[in-house]
């Protein structure tokens, strides 16, 4: 066992002993080390310190304050807990049985109204398992095959806290113009844009007109009530509009729709992006993207690995997620663990450190309109904040300690348990009697 | 929408492979023995591009043949690995490489693709994966769906990745034949076909099978349907296998040969130990019932693929020989998958079975060396005694063993085919790229030399030149 495992062991019986203390209202201090503030400058030899959930003060030449829990972080790196853009988690347990997933309505083209955050369970064991990458928030969105999919919800990481685990909801709108959505609505991605469009102009007229369509005397809307009502913010510019655009027409096709609905875009997948990288920095628009992606197919032929650097480059916001692009939920939803190892992706194929650094941090946090609140180590702020071994972005790092609003997320994952059972095998009594 | 990386995943029912830490002697070029017809059939045409002796000066060679050595130079002869160690004097004209401060390794090699099968654009025209008509379909051979004009090839190239083992899908209890490829574009499969390389038979646990055949109302429905499908064909193999034995012992008179049957002659390929099994299969449980099964019928498990319980059963494939194929941290899409743990390689490792590390994707097979470095991260998270040289040894050697190519391919080592890759740094690091990849001694990718990198006919021209990635 190595001590890293003896720490997290440890903390995790001493969580045992003391099931009634508050964990989050202890103050921390992180010392000593090489502290990534995001906003700020790169802190060495600093210490960050935080209590009741909040940080309260960070800098080199800081003292740990008298009665702190305080670790050690001679060596180490922190940085503020990252923020996955786009995921499932809470809504699909395993993709392959039913009971277990709610991620979507299979009711309509149109279903606005539905809310990822109705069935999200906040026990789901791949809650706790992302957290081991460092991930302390991730955005929660609807899938499936509508056009307009329903809205995304922030969460927290910490299942332990079941009514608390929503930081925001709704959070934005999901939607698609990508080949799917085309091949679904119409044949063609006119014909979806159409479809788009009228959905929204109902939305426009509905919202003008309530009481008129309430006492019958409105024409009729392709949309139903209830899409219609969620879909108000939406065109009134409240609530952001994601919309998955790939290929290079769709991404187009997106920014002019948004220009004139007045909506508040944010492009998910954006393969082609770098494309037309100054179209979108100059429209305002963020990108959610998967830098490691890079397979062409007929809606992508232009992807790059190189595309998020070149985005950044061109001044667009750029988020990272491990759930754009990629069709296996084996690499999204289960595997945002790995956000890390995609910002660290980006930078071997071009961007500059804290570019990538902040594509998981701050900018998502600016994105989905929490900044103020997460995504940097300042005085304040949630803590959020992990302690890692080394460099975060190389996969023989750690996170040494997950803190979320200030409570260390130590207890063992179900796939840590199995790990243990299964330490040993063969012996004389049967594995089933580890617990 | 399809897409190459992706289908692998939902069709890929596919099947794990079994090998071993000293998995039985293949059936090598060396032996006397004629080809059998289907071995004669499809011939490899590859040639190896042209080479010349090459010498890597002052690099950190990882051999996977043994520890990491500092400072050492690798010598390249007619496209073999004539020497690795300090200090080697090359021959007189020898393209002399400085390699201070890089690193090098053998190339990478998968056994598990469906590069060619599942070809980029990922379209219902280019699905050629998965011939899911039959429980049976032993009679198919990957190699006749393989696209050599697939984008993906050169993608893992410039992901160090050498020689890959093309499967057809997991849908059947017996998917068909698979193949192994280097990874060199050629106009046609033959030219891309490793010589010699034994073929494998893909089987399939679990629960692919019962529901691509339950789901239509026929056999397999159930776990216990599908080992009842692999016993009757094993049977009606053994039958197939003795006609045809006694039919050459008495003399192979063509006039009474017994009729061939291309699904049977697969099967009996296997029993006759000259096709290995490659076998998808999660659960720990089931991997035992198939290793009973091979006992019963004599023939052995080169490796188990998607083995995401292979640590539950460790020690089963310690004993048999058998390798796991494994992913780095695959896990839960679906109940035979939610038991992944990240640790899975580094415990079948430690248990001194034969680990291996594959994709299954083509988006996972560009970076190998990454999936690695998690795959050890999480053995020395669990208090393992392991290293980067065992690493190494998942994405080279190992697989090179459950592949049966073991004695050409793998590793740095005096008489190996020299394929090799020249890391920007440390190959365990994030950071890190394949600058340079030799296959048969000859540059197949070079990243600062837009002339030494493929570009597939499909890619040619298909976009203006300012937006071509």
């Amino acid at each position: 066992m190595t001590p890293a495992r003896k720490v997290v062991r440890a903390a995790w019986l001493a969580a045992l002993v003391l099931v009634s203390g508050d964990a989050a209202a202890q103050t921390v201090a992180v010392t000593n080390a090489r502290i990534h503030t995001v906003s700020g400058s790169v802190i060495e030899g600093g210490t960050i310190v935080f209590e009741d959930g909040r940080i309260v003060a960070l800098g080199a030449d800081l003292q740990a304050p008298a009665g702190a829990l305080v670790i050690d972080g001679t060596g180490k790196v922190v940085t503020p807990g990252l923020i996955e853009s786009s995921s499932q988690l809470g809504v699909v347990e395993i993709g392959a049985v039913r009971q277990t997933v709610d991620a979507s309505s299979s009711d309509d083209r149109v279903t606005a109204a539905f809310r990822a955050s109705d069935g999200l369970n906040p026990f789901s064991t791949l809650i706790p398992v992302a957290a081991t990458g460092g991930v302390t928030r991730a955005v929660v969105r609807p899938t499936g095959a509508a056009l307009i999919r329903g809205q995304a919800a922030l969460i927290d990481l910490d299942g332990a806290r079941p009514a608390d685990l929503i930081v925001r909801d709704p959070l934005a709108m999901v939607s698609a113009l990508d080949q799917g959505a085309a091949g679904r609505f119409g044949g063609s991605r006119g014909a979806a844009l159409m479809r788009m469009r009228e959905a929204l102009q109902d939305a426009r007229d509905y919202a003008a007109n309530r009481g008129a369509f309430n006492a019958g005397a409105r024409r009729e809307y392709a949309l139903s009530r209830l899409d219609l009502e969620a879909l108000v913010p939406v065109v009134n510019g409240e609530l952001p509009l994601v919309l998955d655009a790939n290929r290079t027409t769709e991404i187009l096709a997106a920014i002019a729709l948004a220009e004139e609905f007045g909506l508040d875009l944010i492009l998910s997948g954006a393969a082609e992006g770098w494309v037309v990288a100054d179209a979108i920095a100059e429209a305002g628009v963020p990108v959610v993207t998967n830098p490691t992606e890079n397979i062409p197919s007929y809606d992508r032929l232009a992807i790059s690995l190189e595309g998020a650097a070149r985005l950044a480059e061109a001044g667009v916001p750029v988020a990272f997620s491990t759930g754009v692009l990629v069709g296996s939920p084996a690499l999204g939803t289960h595997n945002v663990r790995n956000l890390r190892l995609l910002a660290g992706a980006a930078v071997r194929n071009g961007m500059p450190y804290a570019d990538a650094l902040r594509a998981v941090t701050l900018t998502p946090a600016e994105v989905w309109g929490v900044a103020e609140d997460v995504g940097s180590l300042e005085p304040g702020k949630s803590a959020d904040v992990v302690v890692w071994s080394g460099d975060p972005f190389e996969p023989l790092t750690r996170a040494e300690h997950v803190f979320i609003a200030g409570r260390e997320m130590d207890a063992p994952t179900r796939q840590d348990r199995l790990l243990e059972r299964y330490r040993s095998i063969g012996g004389a009594v049967p594995e089933a009697y580890k617990k | 929408m399809l897409r190459g990386g992706t289908v692998a995943v939902w069709l890929s029912l596919s099947a794990a492979c079994a090998g071993g830490a000293q998995p039985p002697a293949p059936p090598t070029p060396q032996d006397d023995s004629p080809p059998t017809e289907a071995a004669a059939a499809f011939a490899s045409t590859y040639q190896p591009m042209p080479s010349q002796t090459t010498v890597l000066r002052g690099a950190t060679v990882m051999t996977a043949a043994g520890p990491t050595m500092e400072r050492a130079d690798v010598l390249l002869v007619d496209g073999l690995v004539e020497a690795v160690g300090p200090d080697l004097d090359a021959p007189a004209g020898a393209r002399e490489i400085d390699a201070t401060g890089k690193w090098v390794t053998p190339g990478i090699i998968d056994t598990h693709s469906h590069m060619g099968v599942y070809a980029a654009p990922g379209d219902a025209s280019l699905s050629d994966g998965n011939e899911a008509t039959s429980p049976n379909t032993a009679e198919v051979w990957a190699e006749h769906s393989v696209w050599p004009h697939d984008p993906q090839y050169a993608l893992a190239l410039a992901g160090g990745v050498t020689t890959f083992h093309v499967l057809p899908g997991s849908a059947n209890l017996f998917g068909g034949r698979g193949v192994t490829l280097r990874n060199v574009p050629s106009r046609t499969m033959q030219g891309m076909k490793f010589p010699d390389a034994p073929y494998t038979l893909k089987m399939a646990c679990g629960e692919n099978p019962k529901r691509v055949y339950g789901g239509r109302g026929r056999s397999p429905s159930t776990r216990m349907g599908n080992v009842a499908g692999y016993r009757s064909a094993w049977i009606e193999a053994a039958d197939y296998k003795r006609k045809t034995d006694k039919w050459e012992a008495d003399g192979a008179d063509p006039a009474q040969r017994p009729k061939r049957n291309l699904r049977l002659e697969t099967l009996a390929g296997v029993l006759a130990g000259e096709i290995r099994i490659q076998n998808h299969c999660y659960r720990g449980d089931e991997m035992a019932v198939m290793l009973d099964i091979a006992a019963e019928f004599g023939y052995e498990i080169a490796s188990f693929h998607h083995a995401v319980e292979a640590y539950k059963v460790r020690d089963r494939l310690a004993e048999t020989g058998t390798c796991a194929s494994m992913w780095a941290d695959w896990w839960g899409f679906k109940l035979e998958s939610y038991d992944g743990i990240r640790a899975n390689i580094a415990l079948v490792e430690d248990a001194g079975a034969c680990a291996i590390l594959h994709t299954d994707d083509s988006g996972g097979v560009q970076r190998m060396n990454v999936d690695a470095a998690v795959a050890l991260a999480a053995g020395l998270e669990a208090g393992l005694d392991l290293d980067r040289d065992d690493a190494l040894r998942w994405i080279t050697i190992n697989p090179a063993r459950a592949l049966g190519v073991e004695d050409e391919v793998g590793s740095l080592e005096t008489g190996k085919r020299a394929d090799v890759v020249i890391w920007s740094g440390d190959p365990f690091s994030i950071y890190s790229r394949a600058e340079l990849v030799l296959i048969d001694g000859a540059i197949a990718y070079d990243r600062s030399d837009p002339e030494h990198q493929p570009l597939a006919d499909f890619m040619l021209g298909i976009l203006p030149e300012e937006v071509t990635p």
